[in-house]
């Protein structure tokens, strides 16, 4: 029988899978977003998980908040690399920070 | 038949993933985002979490990741010098990983095995006789939580609002409309009357 145990497994190797993305693709700003996105899917399985097993709906209206912040960052972000990529004609992470002033 | 289920999402969750931050090719990545959130929703879906599910394939697979997906196709980027540094960050980053997985594996997952949490292996599947999965997280959003749920709604308007604002442009050499120097044009101003010489055009 499944247990949830089996569900913070999985979600735990989700999470460090979307943190090595991060330290992996550090250049590439796009995988660092779907990596980001990653991990916010192992935290929405997470809360998930222990909403259905501990028989508690407010796991699930957390877990709708969670993903509304995400759907905002991503688009955000995706807004500001696409203005970003139109002044530089590249998206190299290392010197974003030239972007301030 | 459950448990099938459970190994089968998990597995291909976990290898999408994998696939998702190793691709080459971001393309790729995303594809690989996008089986990765459908056999999450699976994975809510064992639980009996519907509503979620359903809100992670439309909300995720059908807006987050097409609007990846476009970026991804719309920019002309030169991913290969992207890619600098990967194979150099590559063991350090594999074996930090793992001591990351098995501390949460360790001392986060299982020990909710051995600190026992109620029955916790009898509540899978949504409460027979109960209101629906459906019905419960609706009567507690719009009650318990209803100005989260409307500061959720601002949070959306703020995004697309801010989305809007950074990548809208003024493009040169577009004619678009002026409307007030439209209207306050006249006659007199724009019009003029000649009478040239036979055989001698109108200078403009």
């Amino acid at each position: 029988m499944i247990g949830i145990e089996h569900y913070l497994v999985v979600s735990s190797i989700l999470f460090v899978m979307g943190m090595l993305g991060i330290f992996l693709n550090r250049k590439n700003i796009i995988i660092i977003l779907m990596a980001i996105e990653l991990i916010l899917l192992a935290v929405n399985l997470n809360l998930v998980a222990f909403s259905a097993f501990l028989g508690d709906m407010t796991g699930q209206v957390f877990a709708m908040f969670v993903l509304t912040v995400a759907a905002g960052e991503a688009a955000i972000g995706l807004a500001i690399l696409v203005i970003y990529f139109r002044q530089r004609g590249t998206i190299a992470v290392d010197d974003v920070n030239r972007m301030k002033g | 038949m459950q448990i099938f289920a459970f190994y089968l999402f998990a597995s291909i969750v976990i290898a999408s993933a994998a696939f998702c931050i190793f691709a080459r090719n971001p393309v790729h990545s995303v594809l690989w985002l996008i089986l990765a959130f459908f056999n999450a929703a699976g994975l809510m879906l064992l639980v009996g979490a519907e509503f979620i599910a359903a809100l992670l394939v439309i909300v995720y697979v059908g807006a987050v990741a097409v609007l990846f997906l476009f970026v991804v196709m719309m920019l002309d980027i030169d991913f290969a010098e992207l890619r600098a540094g990967f194979m150099k960050n590559l063991p350090l980053g594999l074996v930090l990983a793992l001591i990351l997985a098995a501390e949460f594996i360790i001392f986060g997952a299982l020990s909710w095995s051995s600190a026992g949490m109620g029955d916790a292996n009898a509540v899978v599947g949504p409460p027979a006789g109960g209101p629906s999965n459906i019905e419960a997280l609706g009567t507690l959003l719009y009650t318990k939580y209803i100005f989260l749920f409307e500061a959720a709604g601002m949070i959306l308007l703020v995004a697309m609002v801010g989305a809007i604002v950074l990548t809208n442009r003024k493009r040169g050499g577009v004619r678009s409309q002026n409307i007030q120097e439209q209207v306050r044009r006249r006659p007199e101003d724009a019009t003029r009357n000649t009478q040239p010489e036979v055989g001698k055009g109108v200078e403009l």
